[in-house]
Order: structure tokens, then C-alpha cells, then sequence
């Protein structure tokens, strides 16, 4: 390792700026898609087709003020939006973008990722406690269970994932499915013939681990308001939405990786521009996720549980034993 | 798989639904009992937009209270127009040409095409799909294109007149129309089945929702699309035939589920039917005036009677009491939709709340007509 | 029978002197409709090609319906024409034409019959299309109007109507036999400040719940 001071600092501008420029222009890609879809433009006032929509969003959330209501729980209700967005920013510093864009190369790096998304629950769960608002509550209590359920088929799947890798490190897992997109995990059927029911599933569980559409329980605009984001306005707001939008780029991330094979190229051309083959993988998984929130209606929450439970754990037990079972064979 | 479960009341908590709410489209409040997600009672307060119409009928002459009908149900404006011109013209004995009947009933039915369009666009708003709402708008554009043309607004009415229509329609109207039917025509199986109806998520959340049985429809005065969602054939258009309604041939849907979705399904195949009758009408249209000699300042005889329309949300009806002098001694306004949610209570009782909210878009609430 | 003639029938029995009279008028309707068909007998080329008996009836009934406006009460005739000199209306049950007046039995009770002619509504399968009232201020009284219509059958709207003093409007309530009453008497009260005796939930439902008026009284001016 480079003991250069310069280097943590260049990382660490790097993947803020990153994190940042991403969690701003993606919801002007949500829009701008949302609009596409919908047979209309989106936003073109501010800028060459409202490029600068972001800018101006962030000027007007900034000079808001922040209202604290009556009967809040002060210090949570502060702290919430915070720790939406921190678990987010950090988990930059384990992913690896290309092979040799890495901030800090763990060997945990899988299992440091999963405890940063839980504590992101947390944000949710604060957020509508400290509200002293029943929809918020009725929010926090769903986004807990969601998360929950959606976070045990998300780790089984993981595990097979780091079975057929035999390593937890994600810059590992990435390097053996070097060399055309055969090699990915996703269609490693000699691995495990469940691999692409695996990678549905983690694709399932990663939309609803960070609440979005169609199983936005915790928001549900028509049901609870905004849940949690009920009674934030200004920055507070627009923490959570940037938390929200960080989550989905991990969550996009962590699938090119574990499944799509990082930041190799499909058919073994141009390996070196790695970071790019990385970034065009992850923004078409964004996309789909777009495409699929703008699609669909949203899930009724108790339906969206039965599904964890009853369909997506068993599936990927099966899943886990089966791919054990491969490896011992073969 | 709702599982009616038993609470304890002490554990029970009020949420407010409304009236200021994402789901309740306009100024509804629903006191909620809960006990978590689950509704322990239900209770529907009304009248935040409450504008005593039946008051103001009283106070005008009879044609000034024309302009009032369409803020009642701003989304069938037209058949309000109707149902109280039939009213007052059952009371003074007027009798309205043939081509004005065939023009109120090719626009009234435009109206009602819009009327399901936009619900159907609102309702899936309620379940979180957005973007049937601009699919829906861009159709829905069309037709107030349309009617803007032959009656000079856009979503509030006041086209019709004692005795017949205000205005009478031209060939671009009726070419417009006519393009129009074709166009909804091709779009309904993509953009509407193809995109929603058959969307699995959608089933899932509508089958077995929000049950209203026979007998609870009727018991509860539910009328339109509700009623004939729980297998009642009923359509004032069928049973108390009025205008040229009776010359026209189109069905009735009735579907026997008595769920959300089966009222979905008979909004949709409503959109079907009404086509086909724009498109009869059209066909047959006569030439001939189109409004009868009425007195400027009608004075019917003292007596009463009753009127009433099928809307896009059910039976309209309108009582009218005259007592030979030139205003309305008494205007009472049945509105389908306050009989609609007054199941509301008893059905959403056990329901969980996303369910109860979409049992809610069900019914098809328009506000302002229940509070009148 | 059809349902509206059973439901007739039904509510035929709240007016016993009615019934009475009618049944005389269809007693002598029975001996005209012999002697039309002795009359008919001896001249044959009167009759219809079709059967007789349906003819028959028909006029039987059509008697039938005249005799009834005409016997009990000339009202709905004389209500149209001359309205100078209109004395109330009796108790009673009228058959109205649906093309005129949107209904077609009208029926006027005792305020004590209300519920009754509910549970005879509900039993023959009507639904409670709206209840209202009408303010006479000149004759001191209110006028309570109950609207019942029938799914399954073509025209089928039966009014029944009530009267109660003004000083002291009360009246039962059938929110015990239609749950959808409940909110329209709860309007009625709302608006006319008609008591309905046991109704379970008496409070403002359109106005404010700290409205101290009734608005739609002919004497309320704001």
C-alpha cells in the first residue's frame, strides 16, 4: 500500500465527488426517463435540456429553512437525514470501480457493505419515529419489517456468491470473472445451475432494500404521505432523496459485481478502460430500475413480505444448497 | 389474504385521512381506528367543500341555476346538465327535438369516456403508478378539445338548455369524433390492458378487495358502476329509459366479484360500450332544430317530480318541487356518490390501509358531488 | 304478478279504507268486465282478434287504476289545473305515470307508517334511493319524501311521503331498515332540522359541527 498521504485524499475527493455528482444527475435521470416514458421531455428550462435542474434543486433546498415542528424528537429528528446519507458515502470506500480504482482493498469488504445498508434502515426508522407523525411511524415500522425480510434472501444469495468465489473480498470476486461475459457469475450454469434465479433475486431484494418503486413501502406517496420524509423539509429532504439515490448505486454496483462480472469488458475488448465497461453496467441497472419504477404500480406491503418470505427465502435456500451441493461434486 | 385478526381496543390509535391527503382527491376525511396497519373503524366526515347547492337552486329562477350543475360532478359535468334539464323539463312538459337529444347524448357520453379515463388514470395514481396519468391525459386531451368546440368550456358545462342544446355541432366536430373513437379504439388493449389491466401487481392488489356484496349494494343505495361490480344489472340508461337511449344498442357490463377489480373492469368495458353508442348516434344523427320555444322565465306547474340520469358514478337524481312560481321551491340532488361511500365504513372495517385506500379509488369519489 | 303490482298490494294494506274501496271498485270493474264480455259476446265484431281475457284484464285494470284517483282523492288531476283552490291531499297510495312525474306509485302516509312502508320496500327488494324534505312554510308543516327504486325492474321508482308539524318536526327513522338512510336522515336533519327518532348518529354531516341552523328551512336567511 502507498503510504503517500495523497493518495486517501485524492480517494476521498474522488469517490465524494463521485457519490455527490451521481446522487445529484441521477434524479435528473430519473426525471428526464420518467419523462421519456411518459411522452414528454422532462425538465429543459435550466440549462441544455435542464442539465443544471440539479444545481438549481440543490440552491432551492438549500435556502429553505430547516423546520423543526413542534413535538419532535429534536436531536433523531437532525441526526435521521445525517445517517441517511453517511452509510451511503461510505460504502464508496470499499468498492472497487475498476482494478485499480479502490479505495481501501478489505478482505470484508461484502460483509462491511451489508452492515453499512443496515445501518442506512436506521435512518428510516429515526426519521419516522422522531417525526412524531403517524404516517411517518406507520413508515418506520414498514421500512423495518421491509428490510428485514429483504435483507435475509440478499445475504443467502451472497453466500453463494462468496462460495463459488471463496473469498469475501469483492475485488476478488470481481478478478475471477475476468475475461468475457461466459465468465460472469450470472452465467456460471456450471457453478451453480441456479445462477440466474440467484442474481433475480438479489436484483428483487436490492430494489427493495432501498425502498424503491414498485416497493416503496416506506414513502408510498398515496398511502402515507411521504412516510418518514413527511415532515422534513429543505436539506433534511434532500439528504434523504441523495441517501436514496446513493443507495441505488451501490445496490447497481454491488450487482455488477457479484453477478456482471465488475469491470471486465463482455467479449474481452478493451480491457483496459475498466472503469468504463464498470460505469456503463452499473448505469444501465440504474435505467432498468428507473424503467421498472416508472412502470409499475406500487406492491400492497403485507403482499411484498409474503413474497420475501414465503417465495424468496425458500428460493434461495434451495439455491444455497444446491450450489453447495455442485461444489462438493464437481 | 387479508386475516381478520382481534385487537384490543385499548391499543387502538386515530389516523386522519385527510382532508388534506395524496389518496383522497379533493377534501375527503376518514377517521381511521387503527390497530397497526389494520382498520378497526372507519368513518367517512364530509362537507369541506360543502357549497349548499340546494339552497342556491331555491334562491334563482330555473335557468340560473343551470351554470351550478356542472360544479357538482366536474368530471361528468354533462349529465348533471342533464339530469336537471330532464328534471325541469318533466315539470313545465317540454319536449326536446330529436337532433338535441342525439347531441346531448353523443356529448354527454364523450363526458363520460373522460370521466372513466380520468378516474382510471387517478386510481392508479392511488396504487402508485404514474404514468397511466399522462397516457390517460394525452386521450382525455382529445375529447375536451372536442367539447370545447361545441360548448365553449372545458371541464365545467353549461351546454344544455330547456328544450334542447346551447350550440349546435358541426363536421369537424363529428370528424373529430369519429377520429377520436378510432384512436381510443387502438389504443385501449396496449395502453390500457396491455399496460395495466393485465399487470400482475394490479391483480394482486384489486382481487378480493374492498367485497361489496348484492345485498350490501343495495341495502346501501349503490348505484353505477359499483352496483353492477357486484353482479347487479342495473343502469338507469337500461331501466328507466330516457332520451334515445331505448334506439341504441350497447350492454350493460356486469361482473359478479363484487371486488375493486371487478369495478375496474366494468369502468373499463364502460369506455367500450359508450364508444359504441357515440358511434350509433353519430351514424343516425337527424337534421332538425335543435332546441324547443321555451319561455324565457319558465314557470311550471305546482307539483313534483323526479328525474333521474345515469353519471359515470351511478343514478342521478334530481327531485323538483314547484309550486308555479318562477324559481324551484325545492331542488333535491341525489348524488351517486354520497350513497357509494356510505358502505364505506362497513366494507374498509378489518381492511389494511393500503387496501382501504385502494377500495377507496374504487368507488370513484368526486368530492365536491358529495358534498354538493 | 310483477313486483311493482305485489309492492302495490303490499302497501296497499297501510290504508284499510282504501283498500275497501278499491276492492268494491274492482268488484264492480269484475261485473263491468262481464257485462263487457257479455256485451262483447253478443256483438263480436268489437272483440280483438286476440285473446279476450287479456283484454279483459286490461280494462279491468285500467278501471282499477281510474277508480283509484278518482274514488279516494281527485287531487293529482285538480293539483295541475286548478291550483287556487287545492285541498290537501289524503292519505293514500296513487298510481302516478312515470313519463309526468318520474315515479310510479306515490304514496302518502301517516308519519307513524314511514317505517313500516320501509320494511314492505326492503322486503320486496327496493333500495332507499334518497330521503329529503320540503319546507311548507305557509301550510306549517314539513313534508319528509322518501325515495325507493328496484334493480331488476324497468320504472320502478316508489315515493313515499309524510307530514310533520313545523314546530316540532320528528319523525321515525328506517336507518334501522336501509343503512343508507343513515346518512340521508342525518342530511335531513341537517338541513331541515327534522328529528329522526332513534336514529343512532345524529350529528352534522355536510354542515360544520358547530352549525347552530338549519338552512334550508324557508325561513333561514343568513
Amino acid at each position: 500500500m502507498d503510504t503517500s498521504i495523497w493518495k486517501p485524499i485524492l480517494y476521498l475527493i474522488g469517490f465524494m465527488a463521485f457519490a455527490g455528482l451521481n446522487a445529484a444527475y441521477l434524479g435528473w435521470c430519473e426525471r428526464k426517463g420518467a419523462g421519456r416514458i411518459q411522452r414528454r421531455t422532462g425538465p429543459m428550462e435550466v440549462g441544455f435540456q435542464g442539465l443544471l435542474q440539479p444545481l438549481a434543486d440543490g440552491l432551492k433546498l438549500m435556502s429553505k429553512q430547516l423546520i423543526v415542528p413542534k413535538g419532535v424528537d429534536g436531536i433523531l429528528f437532525r441526526v435521521a437525514p445525517i445517517l441517511a446519507m453517511i452509510p451511503a458515502m461510505t460504502s464508496f470506500a470499499v468498492l472497487p470501480l475498476s482494478g485499480n480504482i479502490q479505495a481501501r482493498a478489505m478482505e470484508l469488504s461484502v460483509l462491511l457493505l451489508f452492515a453499512l445498508a443496515s445501518i442506512a434502515m436506521m435512518a428510516v426508522l429515526l426519521g419516522g419515529w422522531a417525526s412524531g407523525n403517524k404516517y411517518s411511524l406507520i413508515a418506520a415500522a414498514r421500512s423495518v419489517s421491509q428490510n428485514l425480510a429483504y435483507e435475509i434472501p440478499m445475504l443467502i444469495t451472497v453466500i453463494t456468491i462468496v462460495m463459488v468465489s471463496d473469498s469475501m473480498s469483492l475485488r476478488d470476486i470481481a478478478v475471477a470473472q475476468e475475461g468475457g461475459f461466459w465468465h460472469w457469475n450470472l452465467f456460471r450454469l456450471d457453478l451453480s445451475i441456479f445462477m440466474p434465479i440467484s442474481f433475480i433475486i438479489f436484483f428483487i431484494c436490492s430494489i427493495a432494500e432501498t425502498n424503491r418503486a414498485p416497493f416503496d413501502m416506506a414513502e408510498a406517496e398515496s398511502e402515507l404521505i411521504a412516510g418518514h420524509m413527511t415532515e422534513y423539509g429543505s436539506m433534511g429532504f434532500g439528504l434523504f432523496m441523495m441517501g436514496e439515490y446513493l443507495n441505488m448505486v451501490v445496490g447497481a454496483c454491488l450487482i455488477t459485481i457479484l453477478f456482471l462480472g465488475g469491470w471486465s469488458s463482455p467479449f474481452g475488448l478493451l480491457p483496459s478502460l475498466g472503469l468504463l465497461w464498470f460505469l456503463l453496467k452499473i448505469y444501465v441497472i440504474l435505467f432498468t430500475v428507473i424503467w421498472i419504477r416508472w412502470t409499475f404500480p406500487r406492491t400492497q406491503v403485507y403482499k411484498l413480505l409474503n413474497l420475501s418470505w414465503k417465495i424468496l427465502i425458500p428460493f434461495s435456500l434451495v439455491n444455497l444448497l444446491v450450489t453447495a451441493a455442485f461444489l462438493k461434486i464437481f | 389474504m387479508t386475516v381478520p385478526i382481534q385487537c384490543r381496543h385499548d391499543e387502538t390509535f386515530v389516523l386522519n385521512l385527510g382532508p388534506q391527503h395524496p389518496a383522497t382527491h379533493g377534501v375527503l376525511r376518514v377517521k381511521l381506528t387503527m390497530d397497526g396497519e389494520y382498520i378497526v373503524k372507519a368513518e367517512p366526515v364530509l362537507g369541506y367543500i360543502h357549497r349548499m347547492h340546494e339552497k342556491m337552486a331555491e334562491d334563482g329562477t330555473f335557468a340560473q341555476f343551470m351554470p351550478n350543475t356542472a360544479r357538482m360532478d366536474y368530471l361528468h359535468a354533462l349529465a348533471y346538465n342533464q339530469g336537471y334539464c330532464m328534471a325541469v323539463e318533466r315539470a313545465a312538459g317540454i319536449e326536446v327535438p330529436e337532433r338535441a337529444e342525439y347531441i346531448r347524448v353523443i356529448t354527454v357520453e364523450l363526458n363520460r369516456i373522460i370521466s372513466h379515463i380520468l378516474w382510471w388514470a387517478a386510481f392508479l395514481l392511488d396504487l402508485g403508478g404514474f404514468t397511466p396519468l399522462l397516457y390517460a391525459f394525452d386521450d382525455r386531451e382529445q375529447v375536451l378539445d372536442l367539447l370545447e368546440r361545441v360548448t365553449g368550456s372545458r371541464l365545467t358545462y353549461c351546454y344544455f338548455r330547456f328544450g334542447g342544446v346551447y350550440n349546435d355541432i358541426d363536421d369537424e366536430f363529428i370528424t373529430g369524433t369519429y377520429a377520436f373513437i378510432k384512436r381510443l379504439r387502438s389504443r385501449l388493449p396496449t395502453f390500457y390492458h396491455d399496460l395495466v389491466t393485465g399487470n400482475i401487481i394490479l391483480q394482486k392488489r384489486l382481487k378480493g378487495i374492498g367485497i361489496i356484496t348484492e345485498e350490501q349494494a343495495r341495502r346501501y343505495g349503490c348505484t353505477g358502476p359499483v352496483a353492477r361490480g357486484s353482479g347487479i344489472n342495473y343502469d338507469v340508461r337500461k331501466n328507466e329509459p330516457y332520451s334515445i337511449y331505448p334506439e341504441l344498442d350497447f350492454d350493460v357490463p356486469v361482473y359478479d366479484e363484487c371486488d375493486s377489480f371487478a369495478r375496474y373492469m366494468v369502468r373499463m368495458d364502460e369506455i367500450d360500450q359508450s364508444l359504441r353508442i357515440i358511434e350509433q348516434s353519430l351514424d343516425k344523427l337527424p337534421d332538425g332544430p335543435i332546441r324547443a320555444k321555451v319561455p324565457k322565465i319558465l314557470k311550471p306547474a305546482a307539483g313534483d317530480c323526479y328525474a333521474s340520469v345515469e353519471t359515470a358514478r351511478g343514478n342521478l337524481g334530481h327531485r323538483l318541487v314547484c309550486t308555479g312560481l318562477k324559481n324551484p321551491y325545492r331542488l333535491k340532488l341525489r348524488s351517486p356518490t354520497y350513497c357509494n361511500l356510505s358502505c364505506y365504513g362497513e366494507v374498509a372495517e378489518g381492511m389494511l390501509l393500503p387496501d382501504a385506500l385502494a377500495f377507496m379509488g374504487s368507488l370513484d369519489l368526486v368530492i365536491p358531488e358529495i358534498d354538493r | 304478478m310483477s313486483i311493482i303490482e305485489e309492492t302495490r298490494a303490499a302497501l296497499l294494506t297501510l290504508f284499510p279504507e282504501q283498500t275497501k274501496a278499491e276492492e268494491e271498485a274492482e268488484a264492480l270493474a269484475v261485473q263491468a268486465a262481464a257485462q263487457a264480455e257479455a256485451d262483447a259476446a253478443a256483438e263480436p265484431e268489437l272483440v280483438a282478434e286476440s285473446a279476450p281475457e287479456e283484454e279483459i284484464a286490461e280494462v279491468a285494470a285500467d278501471e282499477k287504476a281510474e277508480d283509484t284517483t278518482e274514488k279516494p282523492k281527485k287531487k293529482p288531476v285538480a293539483k295541475k289545473k286548478e291550483k287556487v283552490e287545492e285541498p290537501p291531499r289524503e292519505p293514500g297510495l296513487l298510481d302516478t305515470d312515470h313519463a309526468t312525474r318520474g315515479t310510479v306509485i306515490d304514496v302518502y302516509c301517516d308519519a307513524s307508517q314511514v317505517v313500516e312502508a320501509a320494511k314492505i320496500m326492503d322486503e320486496a327488494g327496493f333500495f332507499l334511493e334518497s330521503v329529503t324534505a320540503v319546507d311548507w312554510l305557509k301550510e306549517e308543516k314539513m313534508e319528509v319524501v322518501y325515495d325507493y327504486n328496484h334493480f331488476a325492474i324497468e320504472q320502478s321508482r316508489v315515493v313515499v311521503r309524510a307530514f310533520v308539524s313545523r314546530e316540532e318536526p320528528a319523525i321515525d327513522t328506517v336507518s334501522g331498515v336501509f343503512p343508507s338512510a343513515d346518512w340521508h336522515e342525518r342530511e335531513t336533519w341537517d338541513f331541515f332540522g327534522i328529528d329522526f327518532k332513534g336514529h343512532p348518529n345524529q350529528i352534522r354531516i355536510l354542515l360544520p359541527e358547530d352549525a347552530d341552523f338549519h338552512p334550508l328551512l324557508k325561513d333561514f336567511s343568513c
